[in-house]
């Protein structure tokens, strides 16, 4: 049965009508075309599909869409400033040659966003244990890690010098 | 200018990082109708019949194919070259879908929906009637007497090939070889060891699932767009499988995500184009989930070494023998490739006195079949190898290290099989560089004799391994060329970005050769098999080296064109040119360089008095600049005297193939009563020749290193012997490292030219991979005295054995 719910994805409001089966990831993909969010593994073990609801990272392929009625998504497609200008964290990870086969970044990427939202400074291994629900076969974590650790550095300079 | 050697950022990063690079699942249009498979749920025997009625009743099921549908000839899905010679072909032993059943999930029909729901949904309803076999999972069933052939029509027994290597003679045999070791150094002298190890079968793990979409294009051709490493060959196995001449299928090949041997095979395209098919032609996807993925795509086999040695007392090799068991599941895909380069690289990586003796065997099973992964045998060839070393340096208790050196590969080896050789040799050098940054002398000191419940150990393992696949198969590789009219470049490869920073490094190939800016290149990332050049794809780190010889050959041939035509430029300026905005210009430039080369009016300025550097034409090399590139393509495209579309096109073929080698050095921490291996420090150490570009380099080492760690501590694909199932065919239960299981990465590399490299490079994207499981296992023996023979070293094998030798 279809269910009309409101979303705002990526700061704009949306009306849908969706399946009540549908999960949030077949929404932003089939229905929104936000195809930077990735199919991986469908049961949430890999982490690839990983956006923002209302800040929260989370696996969008067991969230259903129904559960994001009223609520804010973020995702990938969201994160670039209003002339197109990369985001810190998006620089940062090419600069750091975080990217490989590019499959697990945009989760990465969005969990990125919600542990520098924590304003708290994160050490390597705090950071090894918030990015373990996403799975990278291609850089062994450690450039990702590098990206990771200078982001959280970099925000947290920032946030504490407006301060 | 030096444009390779440079860590230049990828050239896909900004599409990666914004979610806009596009995978095949991405580009799908809107009203596709939706495939699934249906897989059998026996491991062993035949379809009798379906009972199709429940799944027809599913609301949106357009069609149900099944077995008794499809054609009847059988296909191969190896991605090699093809080979014109009939006894090199692949083994052709699969159907669209099966009748006989031979793996538990074998395909047997597949369904066509309006919708996934309805697809799955009919999936489940369709009933299979079965007559049943007993499953012969394990080798030893296999080839057991009496055991039921899997293949029948293309092999009397299970076994799929077996071959026999030597060393120093060609009929060497290890039992001469023990005769002849104690008539010449006496019985007392020698030491004769007998092991067996063992490697898992292991799953790639791809982040992006096998996705395709199929549609039959107005012009009558079948179009797929698959997540494949081998567009080209993809497009003759779909022409093989579907009956058609090869030039009515396409294959589409986009941004992938991970491949690492899996889809280095043909997968499910040739089913995928044969289900639209079956439907006039209308879009079908067919998205295998990660399950299926995992039981019913390929997996690493598993190889079981069989070991002899004779030494020495004082660690000389005399002579060794290894038998070879590859599980290759129920299908050939790649064949006895693999089991029989795993033999290779034993009888190559030490060199034994008096000779080497192997024996490789690849046989079918009832279970998941086997196929490409990366490094191709090796990691498992060198974890029977390298365990092996320890394992005889430790009974004659010598150090690791300097049995290696003593018995190891030596600079300028040639494989007398196929004559492969070390070009160039970085292997003692990294072998230095790893002892040095492990601190290797002191530690094996610090922790011999330790006795407590948790105790440290150091331990490394080394390997070689050949830069594609010449002389065993075909090496041949396409570039082209388009100069713009800004003087700006597209380069259209057929080799394949896979992850690895295949486009990355062929910009930077091609801006080192031609002299145009690496940021006026413009790489085609999509291969296309209408429009893109023949290339057979990304596998056996070839790309660099055999794809890098096309790209610099293609490279040079459009220099020589632009210089060309700027000469032509320069000696027309006062007549084809006078009409022009660049009249002034280029009068000018003809006055410098005539002016520089002391020319005089009359003498013809020639292609090869100029040079091209940072999009410039200069005079001479590093001479003074004389015109931007950007003017000489202006005019070439739109003189009204000599109009000329500056391109180039060259399909090279390689006959050369060097060895790139490297070790892992590695410092465990082992918790013995809790059966945990923390790895302290780890190192790799890579003699790849030249580095095209050190940053995605590295990024290579660590992704190896990451999966060896994985090897060696916790993946194994579990299949249940008595009903062929796998046991855990999702990312829960299948082990690979998360950030939490990886420590820290440490690479380094020895940077030798090698003289047959396109840019004196050689082997690197597989090679990370191989040295590091069994340097843990060394590690582990070091720490405690224990041989750990089987792979993975899991706590439970682990405090099995503690316990077998009263250590816990």
């Amino acid at each position: 049965m279809l269910r009309i719910i409101h979303i705002k994805v990526n700061g704009r409001e949306q009306e849908l009508a969706v399946d009540e089966r549908e999960s949030l990831l077949d929404v932003l993909r089939n229905r929104l075309g936000l195809t930077s969010v990735k199919k991986g593994c469908e049961v949430g073990e890999c982490g690839a599909c990983t956006v923002l609801v209302d800040g929260e990272a989370i696996d969008s392929c067991i969230y259903l869409a129904m559960w994001a009625d009223r609520k804010s998504v973020l995702t990938v497609e969201g994160l670039k400033g209003p002339d197109g200008e990369l985001s810190p964290i998006q620089k940062i990870f090419i600069e750091e040659a975080a990217v490989q086969c590019g499959f697990c970044t945009p989760g990465l990427i969005m969990s990125a966003v919600e542990i520098v939202g924590t304003g708290k400074k994160y050490d390597r291994q705090e950071l090894r244990k918030l990015i373990s629900g996403h799975l990278c076969r291609c850089t062994g974590y450690e450039k990702i890690l590098d990206a990771m650790e200078r982001i959280v550095e970099e925000v947290y300079q920032v946030s504490h010098r407006t301060e | 200018m030096k444009v390779v050697g440079q860590g230049m950022t990828r050239v896909d990063a900004w599409g990666k990082v914004t979610g806009e690079a596009k995978y095949s699942a991405d580009l799908e249009p809107r009203d596709i109708l939706h495939g699934k498979v249906v897989h059998s749920t026996i491991a062993n025997g035949l379809v009798k019949g379906f009972d199709l009625e429940e799944a027809k009743k599913v609301p949106g099921v357009v069609k149900i194919i099944t077995c008794f549908d499809v054609p009847e000839w059988q296909f191969p899905t190896a991605g090699h070259p093809w080979s014109a010679e009939l006894h090199h072909r692949d083994i052709c032993d699969r159907r669209l879908l099966n009748q006989r059943v031979r793996l538990y999930g074998d395909d047997i029909a597949a369904v066509i929906a309006e919708t996934e729901v309805a697809a799955a949904q009919a999936a489940r309803l369709v009933r299979a009637e079965y007559e049943e076999y007993e499953p012969a999972v394990t080798v030893e069933a296999a080839m057991k007497e009496g055991a039921v052939p899997l293949h029948p029509d293309i092999r009397k027994d299970n076994v799929i090939a077996h071959s026999h290597m030597t060393m120093v003679r060609p009929d060497f045999t290890f039992e001469q070889g023990l005769e002849e070791a104690r008539s010449r150094y006496g019985e007392e002298e020698l030491l004769v060891l007998e092991e067996t190890y063992d490697t898992p079968r292991i799953s790639h793990c791809h982040l992006e699932l096998p996705v395709s979409w199929a549609y039959v294009d107005t012009n009558g051709k079948v179009t797929v767009t698959s997540s494949t490493q081998i567009p080209h060959i993809v497009r003759r196995c779909v022409a093989q499988a579907l009956g058609l001449p090869t030039g009515r299928v396409r294959i589409i090949k986009p941004y992938i995500g991970g491949g690492f041997g899996n889809k280095q095979d043909v997968l499910y395209e040739p089913l995928n184009a044969f289900l639209s098919m079956a439907v006039g032609g209308r879009p079908v996807r067919l998205e295998i989930s990660r399950e299926e993925t995992i039981y019913g795509t390929r997996t690493r086999h598993a190889i079981e070494g069989r070991t002899r040695a004779v030494v020495t007392r004082d660690g000389r090799v005399l002579a060794r023998k290894l038998e070879a068991y590859a599980n290759n599941g129920a299908y050939a895909s790649h064949g006895h490739a693999i089991c029989a380069n795993c033999g290779n690289v034993f009888k190559g990586l030490y060199q034994d006195e008096l000779g080497t003796e192997v024996d490789c065997y690849t046989v079918y099973t009832s279970s998941p079949t086997a196929g490409a992964m990366r490094a191709y045998g090796i990691p498992q060839s060198v974890w029977i190898t390298e365990c092996q070393a320890d394992d005889i340096a430790a009974a004659l208790g010598m150090d690791p290290l300097e049995f290696r050196k003593k018995n190891g590969v030596k600079d300028g080896y040639r494989d007398p099989a196929n004559g492969i050789t070390f070009h160039s040799y970085g292997l003692d050098q990294c072998l230095e560089r790893g002892r040095q940054a492990i601190g290797w002398d002191r530690k094996r000191k610090a922790y011999a004799g330790q006795t407590g419940p948790v105790r440290r150990g150091v331990g490394m393992a080394m390997f070689m391994y050949k830069t594609g696949v010449y002389p065993i198969s075909l090496e041949t590789a396409s570039a082209r060329m388009v100069l713009n009219q800004d003087g700006s470049l597209q380069l259209c490869m057929g080799a394949t970005e896979i992850g690895q920073g295949a486009d990355t490094v062929f910009t930077q190939m091609a801006a080192e050769t031609t002299g145009i800016r690496a940021d006026r290149i413009y790489i085609v990332s999509t291969q296309d098999t209408d429009t893109t050049p023949f290339d057979t794809g990304a596998y056996g780190s070839r790309q660099t080296y055999v794809s890098g010889m096309a790209c610099k050959a293609c490279g040079e041939k459009l220099r020589r064109r632009i210089l060309e035509y700027a000469a032509y430029m320069l000696n027309h300026e006062g007549k084809d040119l006078s009409k022009t905005v660049y009249k002034d210009l280029v009068n000018q430039a003809a006055a410098q360089v005539r002016e520089a080369l002391g020319l005089s009016g009359e003498e013809e300025i020639r292609e090869e008095m100029l040079d091209l550097a940072d999009s410039r034409i200069l005079a001479g090399k590093g001479g003074r600049e004389l015109l931007d590139l950007a003017v000489v393509a202006e005019v070439a495209f739109y003189s009204r005297d000599r109009s000329r579309h500056i391109t180039a096109e060259v399909t090279h073929q390689c006959r050369s193939n060097t060895f790139a080698s490297g070790c892992c050095f590695v410092d465990v921490e082992v918790d013995m009563p809790l059966g945990l291996v923390t790895v302290k420090e780890i190192i790799n150490v890579h003699d790849s020749g030249t580095l095209i570009n050190p940053e995605t380099a590295l990024g290579q080492v660590h992704g190896g290193m990451s999966m060896g760690l994985g090897f060696g501590l916790s993946e194994e694909l579990l299949v249940d012997e008595k009903t062929g199932r796998v046991l855990n065919d999702n990312l829960l239960d299948y082990k690979i490292p998360t950030a939490m299981d990886v420590p820290d990465l440490k690479a380094e590399f020895v940077i030798l030219e090698d003289p047959t490299g396109p840019y004196g490079n050689k082997a690197l994207g597989e090679p990370p991979a191989i040295p590091v499981a069994p340097a843990i296992r060394n590690a582990i023996l070091h720490a405690t005295g224990v041989h750990m023979n089987r792979a993975p070293m899991t706590a439970q094998r682990l405090i099995e054995k503690f316990r077998e030798q009263n250590l816990i």
